[in-house]
């Protein structure tokens, strides 16, 4: 399918990441995963973080692994939808860009630039949509393009290298580097195939490329920062946020997270 | 034999991104990108190797059991009041369609140089199979089975486990197949350099939907042959769609034979409580593929419920959802009150005990006869797919029956 990419200059996210000054920290949090969800934002702003990824709960999710599974199975049986997640986030004002994740049936069942217009409306500048790659995202790029939205495309381990190429000229906000072949989760290690991608994908654009999936730790997060512009923290947050941990609490750690980084 | 091995045929769809019209395609996380090219490209270069087809053939013939008979019902017809005719599926090894498929896909394993197989399950069947293939292959087998599931079907999970498969009971979201599905591409994504998923029915991204097809194909391209002339029509149950896709393709071509798929409407399709994806689902996205789906306004997938663990899935494979919007195939639900009475007849009529997927292809039969002979003025002709036998059914009928009075 070809694709036009009518967002053609850099928008807020990739703007904000640019613009930052310092390798970046994006944390997750799953959209009406608690009465006070959104707080979780704000917490994540006060910590450094540079940017935050809302998680849009399917019943499906393929990639995630247990965590997010769990947090999503929670989110729903609370009776979250996505008008409910977006009409919280309008509320906001955070000083920092918000990204949207979520797959692929969610967002066609509301009709591609319905999705997208709601999203910009709800002040979320870009989405991620892990189970459309690039032959099935033409119409879905096209439809963010128009309304400001920030299309973040994935690179995993397995990608051969003009794949790689085209993923970096289509990204919008930032390339979403996968650390390795697996699902999201808590790990013990970072993945030795991290580095190499985030090579891989430095020598081809100047965009910002933040590595996610099993980084866990704020050694993870330092030694990830040295080959990528920053860094997604997903499953850690959310295990513990399963478990009852506050804002304050999340805000803290990712505190040491953002020290490890500026380090 | 045909000119063409069924395998070999080249369809016209799907196209080379894998689309049938606006349906299939590959909605997979970009990780698993580079393992679908390679089965891809495995799959193409099999279909053009001479060797490929003669051992797939020796397989289907010396340990499937190849070709499955066509039997005419007399029986069953003069209760029907029409011509029907059975292909029996139900006399393959391990007593499905499914071992076409999964001998298919071992092969390829072979061919990419993957010692091991993953596969998902519901109510065991193709779980079943693929352990078959792996057994007889010498690979490691890994199925995944919703937790729920590996309680109802025990004696399936000790199938495979004599089979030397593991089974890992999947325990999260509802615990049934379509979890076991997301399970078992969460394995594949990590393990994909050493490891083949074989999906058991013609859904998930592209080249499954084409390549099960292409392994069921041998189901209508042998019943054309074996039949005289051409039936009026052709039945076959529908849950994913892999008997129906392999027993509908070699008749596409064929105006006058039409092509009914009987999907398992549970409770009833305008209730809550069904498997009826192209009755009353719409298109969406699930495991790989644009296609019909059960989901709610949001978009969430639903829940289905059908008496047959087979049928029991949300989604369908693409192709059928194509078939269904051009009109060239139908597709009706049928309860689980109307399966059971077909089975019940089939047994008492013929002496055939059929899978309860299978009696809803029977139901379904027989459901049509009054419209086809209005239109025909005559009594019809129907070859129905019996795609399995109903042993592992037993318990599941006695209950239905009130047959175990002592539980």
């Amino acid at each position: 399918m070809t694709t036009v990419d009518t967002l053609t200059t850099p928008g807020r996210l990739e703007t904000a990441l640019r613009t930052a000054g310092r390798k970046l920290l994006v944390p997750y949090v799953t959209g009406g995963l608690t009465d006070n969800w959104t707080d979780f934002i704000a917490a994540y702003e006060q910590a450094g973080a540079d940017a935050v990824e809302i998680g849009l709960p399917f019943s499906d999710p393929m990639i995630d692994g247990s965590v997010i599974q769990q947090a999503s199975d929670v989110a729903l049986a609370r009776g979250t939808t996505v008008a409910s997640i977006l009409a919280d986030v309008a509320k906001l004002r955070p000083g920092i860009p918000l990204v949207a994740m979520t797959y692929y049936n969610l967002v066609q069942r509301r009709g591609l630039a319905v999705f997208c217009a709601a999203l910009a409306e709800a002040g979320i500048s870009g989405l991620i949509v892990p189970d459309a790659p690039l032959e099935e995202a033409g119409d879905l790029a096209a439809a963010a393009g128009q309304h400001g939205v920030e299309l973040v495309r994935l690179a995993a381990p397995s990608t051969p290298p003009a794949r790689l190429t085209e993923i970096a000229e289509r990204s919008r906000g930032f390339i979403y580097a996968i650390s390795l072949m697996g699902t999201t989760g808590v790990r013990a290690e970072l993945a030795a195939t991290a580095g190499q991608l985030a090579a891989d994908l430095k020598a081809r654009t100047d965009m910002p490329v933040i590595l996610g999936l099993g980084i866990s730790t704020p050694e993870h997060a330092a030694e990830a920062s040295r080959y990528a512009d920053g860094v997604v923290i997903a499953s850690r947050i959310m295990r513990e946020v399963l478990d009852g941990a506050t804002p304050a609490e999340v805000g803290a750690w990712l505190a040491t997270v953002r020290t490890a980084l500026d380090a | 034999m045909t000119a063409v091995h069924p395998f070999a045929f080249e369809a016209p769809l799907p196209d080379s991104s894998g689309h049938f019209g606006r349906y299939g395609g590959r909605f997979v996380p970009e990780a698993l990108i580079a393992a679908l090219d390679e089965l891809t490209v495995a799959y193409h270069a099999a279909k053009k190797d001479p060797d490929f087809l003669a051992e797939y053939d020796r397989l289907l013939r010396d340990y499937a059991g190849r070709p499955s008979r066509l039997y005419h019902a007399r029986r069953l017809s003069e209760q029907a009041g029409a011509e029907i005719w059975l292909k029996r599926e139900d006399l393959n090894h391990t007593g499905a369609h499914k071992i076409c498929n999964v001998l298919g896909q071992a092969l390829l394993t072979r061919r990419m140089g993957k010692k091991r197989v993953i596969a998902e399950t519901g109510a065991g069947q193709h779980g079943v199979a693929t352990a078959t293939a792996a057994a007889l292959f010498g690979l490691e087998c890994v199925i995944y089975m919703g937790e729920v599931d590996t309680e109802r079907q025990a004696l399936n999970v000790a199938r495979m486990e004599l089979l030397g498969a593991k089974v890992v009971p999947v325990t999260t979201g509802s615990r049934t197949l379509k979890d076991a599905l997301n399970e078992a591409f969460r394995d594949w994504v990590a393990n994909v350099d050493s490891t083949h998923y074989v999906i058991g029915t013609a859904a998930g991204p592209h080249p499954f939907p084409a390549l099960v097809r292409d392994l069921a194909r041998v189901i209508g391209a042998e019943t054309r042959e074996q039949f005289d002339g051409l039936p009026d029509a052709v039945a076959a149950c529908v849950g994913g769609g892999s008997n129906a896709i392999g027993m509908f393709h070699a008749f596409v071509p064929d105006p006058t034979v039409r092509l009914f798929g009987f999907e398992a409407g549970g409770d009833g399709a305008d209730t809550p409580r069904h498997a009826a994806t192209l009755t009353g689902g719409r298109p969406g996205v699930l495991h790989g593929a644009r296609s019909y789906l059960l989901q709610d306004a949001e978009g969430q997938t639903i829940e289905s419920h059908s008496i047959s663990a087979g049928l029991d899935y949300p989604g369908v494979g693409p192709e059928h959802a194509w078939l269904r919007d051009t009109g060239r195939a139908e597709y009706r639900p049928v309860t689980d009150t109307a399966a059971m009475e077909a089975f019940k007849l089939l047994c008492a009529t013929e002496g055939i005990i059929p899978a309860i997927e299978s009696s809803h292809a029977v139901a379904g039969a027989l459901s049509i006869v009054p419209e086809l002979t209005a239109a025909l003025g005559r009594p019809p002709r129907i070859a129905v797919c019996l795609s399995g036998r109903g042993d592992k059914d037993v318990s599941t009928a006695a209950h239905w029956f009130g047959l175990l009075h002592d539980q």
